[in-house]
């Protein structure tokens, strides 16, 4: 792309054996063990919006995703995990996503790719918790969302911390979370057990039924030296480093969740008639379908071309993992709407299960950033370089 | 192109050797006019005369038609049109003149045409001696092909009467015959149409009259032509009578690149020198972004008004999405390949449309002026570029169509139709 990219990139991606392996082993697994059907008894059994604040998920199949190890994936082996690369993490997360799983596998893989990047001690200690099979949650948004510029609205003096942080993904679920919190000038990253002294955890109702999201409020919890994963200084630059891998997971969910509602939205489109016709004859119809199919396509390849390039060129990183999330997000946004609409009167109903991928897809497009906002971040590296 | 070169056959690998050492020494040197681009670009006499000279030199080195068998004028050798044309491009030649007829009359002459046609034709098409243009699209059949009205009456003489009108016809000013789709009965929309080919040249100020089209950019380079009472002999049809729809999906498919024959092709001439002509410059920056640094909005550059940013980091997020749709799309198991090629067209003629619209909204005023203007931003490519871009939006199957073979095709919908 533009200035100084000589691409060091292999052009398969990267993608070889091992990826094929797990994507063709997730896809299996999510086929055998969370087909559309179950997930909507499992997560759309009450239909009451009060009750948002519900965390829906199936404990036995999370026990299952645990003992195959993908939670340690993406951690380097000599932290205890299995270093496989980003595509990797980007394959498996696409095939979540298409399952639209409840559980705290994005969160955690995420955490790993922070801890990872902070090269410490106590970090490592935190991903071998991750390598037993413990998950985590990243916490640092203030109350509108803000995440990447040291807005946590949450301070660390003398070892207690205090405050609330906002739109925590999975904190029902989760065994720890990862906290950013000011110290002093200064931000500092730190793991903190969900069942700490001081820390209440406050479901919010929420749209999406596939996830459970709260906030934190923390009043004199104790953080003592050992759960401090970054050295002073340090965790700014840790978070950078992150960030890629960050949106590439994201993503890649999209990806995912985008190509399942491609193709219901084909099969129903496929099937109904109307006017003694299949809805699929009629080119207000297919030309959509086809518009999102090549979004899809569009955003897959910036997403594998982020993921290759966290694995092979991570001077590039950023800035493609911010083109490959406003894809992703404009995508979703475009083809949930298409995928309600095209199924008419029934995909107004809870009964149809497209209204379950559009919550999910709406919770991600602003998760981490929307794609205005990944936009004016790659302005910014971009012109910042010249 | 160490990439090709390992995967190549025996055979491959000699006549790549071949390629080589006969292009270090007979790559023409850059003409006095500006190179074009494309077969369709070429305008004058002097454009011709240097591509002519360009394409029988490339074919007595054994550079064209090499997969074609040798009675009919090709090389005989098995898959190295694509060694010679990846050789052709690395060595920046100039472009092929007869593109109609290489890419798209070959191929159908080949697996349609007479043994004694074939023979007659091929080695004088590949060669450049005599040009080819193609008679499909009429005024009232462009997107629906198979409603062309172009009539051809049977006589009692083995002789075919042509009467009708053909459009869009590129190179048909130069060219010596044509492919010609006609319809031989009026009852059967599919299965009325005979597949010909056709003198142009000999019958001019005869039964044939060619004439310019002026295209919406004000240049000419297509064509119409009247057919009034043209004579042909029926050894000049391909495949049976009925079954022209047949022998026109072979050259719609060789058009898209999709035929079982690789079409050969040469270019990239001067594309070196232009890039050393411009040191210290950034020649990779993207072109929208240079531009919107470059023109004001309110007084300040345009790329600090940030819907202008928005936008052109979107154009941006696209052209790398599209590039990186290209390599996605070879890696089998991330990617339907069928799914993501047929894209191509699409993705690539409506982003230039796009990206050109959104030239034109960063320049603002200086949007309305010409390339023919001095103070037009960018030397007034944009509104050319805009222009220019819907011949990639309609020509070889509009978008709308597109968008029906991909609905249909890959993603299993009912045909509209």
């Amino acid at each position: 792309m533009t200035a100084n990219t000589q691409t060091q990139q292999p052009k398969d991606f990267g993608f070889n054996a091992d990826e094929q392996a797990l994507t063709d082993v997730a896809n299996k697994f999510f086929q055998d063990n969370l087909p559309t059907q179950k997930l909507h008894s499992l997560v759309a059994h009450d239909s009451d919006l009060a009750n948002g604040t519900a965390a829906h998920w199936d404990r036995a199949l999370w026990q299952q995703i645990v003992d195959l190890g993908w939670l340690m994936i993406g951690i380097p082996e000599r932290s205890g995990g299995l270093g496989m690369s980003a595509v990797a993490v980007a394959t498996l997360l696409e095939q979540a996503g298409r399952a639209a799983l409840p559980g705290p596998l994005l969160p955690t893989l995420n955490v790993g790719f922070i801890l990872d990047a902070c090269r410490n001690e106590n970090a490592d200690a935190a991903l071998s918790l991750i390598c037993e099979g413990k998950t985590f949650s990243y916490a640092s948004c203030d109350q509108f969302g803000s995440w990447e510029h040291a807005t946590s609205p949450l301070t660390l003096i003398d070892g207690k911390l205090n405050g609330v942080v906002h739109f925590v993904c999975d904190a029902q679920k989760v065994d720890y979370f990862l906290v950013n919190a000011k110290q002093g000038d200064d931000v500092t990253l730190m793991i903190v057990p969900a069942d700490s002294e001081g820390l209440s955890i406050e479901p919010n109702a929420i749209i999406d039924l596939t996830r459970d999201q709260a906030r934190l409020r923390f009043d004199q919890t104790p953080i003592p030296e050992q759960q401090i994963v970054t050295a002073p200084g340090k965790a700014t630059v840790a978070l950078q480093l992150a960030t890629p891998a960050l949106l590439v997971t994201i993503s890649a969910d999209m990806c995912g969740a985008a190509e399942w509602q491609l193709q219901t939205t084909t099969e129903y489109a496929r099937t109904r008639q109307q006017f003694d016709r299949t809805l699929g004859f009629f080119q207000a119809v297919k030309h959509p379908l086809v518009d999102f199919m090549i979004a899809i396509d569009i955003a897959r390849s910036h997403l594998y071309n982020a993921a290759c390039a966290i694995d092979y060129e991570p001077d590039s990183a950023e800035q493609y993992a911010r083109m490959a999330k406003a894809a992703a997000s404009d995508t979703a946004a475009f083809g949930s709407k298409k995928s309600v609409q095209l199924h008419g009167g029934i995909g107004f109903t809870w009964e149809c299960f497209v209204h379950i991928y559009l919550k999910r897809q709406l919770y991600s497009q602003v998760f981490l950033g929307d794609a205005v906002h990944h936009r004016a971040k790659l302005a910014e590296l971009l012109l910042n370089k010249n | 192109m160490t990439e090709s070169t390992n995967r190549d056959t025996p055979e491959q690998a000699e006549f790549r050797q071949h390629c080589r050492e006969w292009l270090t020494t007979n790559v023409p040197a850059l003409p006095d006019f500006k190179p074009v681009n494309s077969g369709a670009e070429v305008a004058t006499d002097e454009h011709l005369a240097y591509y002519i000279a360009w394409q029988k030199s490339a074919y007595d080195a054994g550079l064209v038609g090499c997969d074609y068998p040798s009675e009919y004028g090709g090389g005989g050798r098995t898959r190295c049109q694509s060694v010679a044309n990846q050789e052709m491009l690395r060595a920046e030649t100039p472009i092929f003149p007869g593109i109609i007829g290489l890419g798209m009359a070959a191929p159908t002459i080949f697996f349609h045409g007479s043994e004694d046609l074939k023979k007659r034709l091929l080695p004088k098409l590949l060669r450049g001696d005599e040009l080819w243009c193609q008679g499909f699209s009429e005024p009232g059949a462009g997107s629906d092909l198979a409603s062309v009205q172009t009539f051809a009456e049977r006589k009692a003489d083995n002789k075919w009467v042509i009467n009708g009108h053909k459009v869009w016809t590129s190179t048909a000013q130069f060219a010596t015959w044509m492919i010609l789709l006609a319809r031989n009965d009026k009852s059967d929309k599919y299965n009325g149409l005979t597949y010909f080919v056709v003198p142009i040249k000999s019958e001019l100020g005869k039964s044939v009259t060619v004439r310019p089209l002026i295209k919406i950019t004000g240049e000419t380079g297509f064509n119409e032509e009247i057919f009034e009472g043209l004579v042909v002999d029926d050894s000049y049809r391909l495949d049976d009578v009925g079954k022209g729809w047949t022998v026109a999906m072979t050259t719609l498919a060789h058009e898209r690149g999709a035929g079982p024959l690789t079409t050969p092709t040469s270019g990239g001439q001067g594309k070196s020198d232009a890039k050393e002509k411009q040191p210290g410059s950034d020649t990779n920056e993207f072109p929208l972004l240079k531009l919107a640094k470059n023109c004001a909005r309110n007084g300040k550059p345009a790329i600090d008004d940030q819907v202008i940013r928005d936008k052109v980091m979107d154009m941006m997020i696209r052209q790398v999405g599209i590039k990186q749709n290209r390599r996605l799309r070879s890696v089998a198991g991330l990617a339907d390949r069928q799914r993501l090629t047929l894209q191509d067209k699409l993705l690539g003629t409506e982003y230039l449309q796009d990206a050109a619209a959104l030239a034109l909204e960063i320049a603002g005023a200086g949007g309305t002026l010409s390339q023919f203007d001095v103070d037009a931003p960018d030397g007034g490519k944009w509104p050319q570029a805009y222009l220019s871009s819907f011949g990639g939006t309609i020509a070889a199957g509009t978008s709308e169509i597109q968008r029906n073979i991909l609905g249909e095709r890959i993603l299993g919908l009912d045909k509209s139709k």
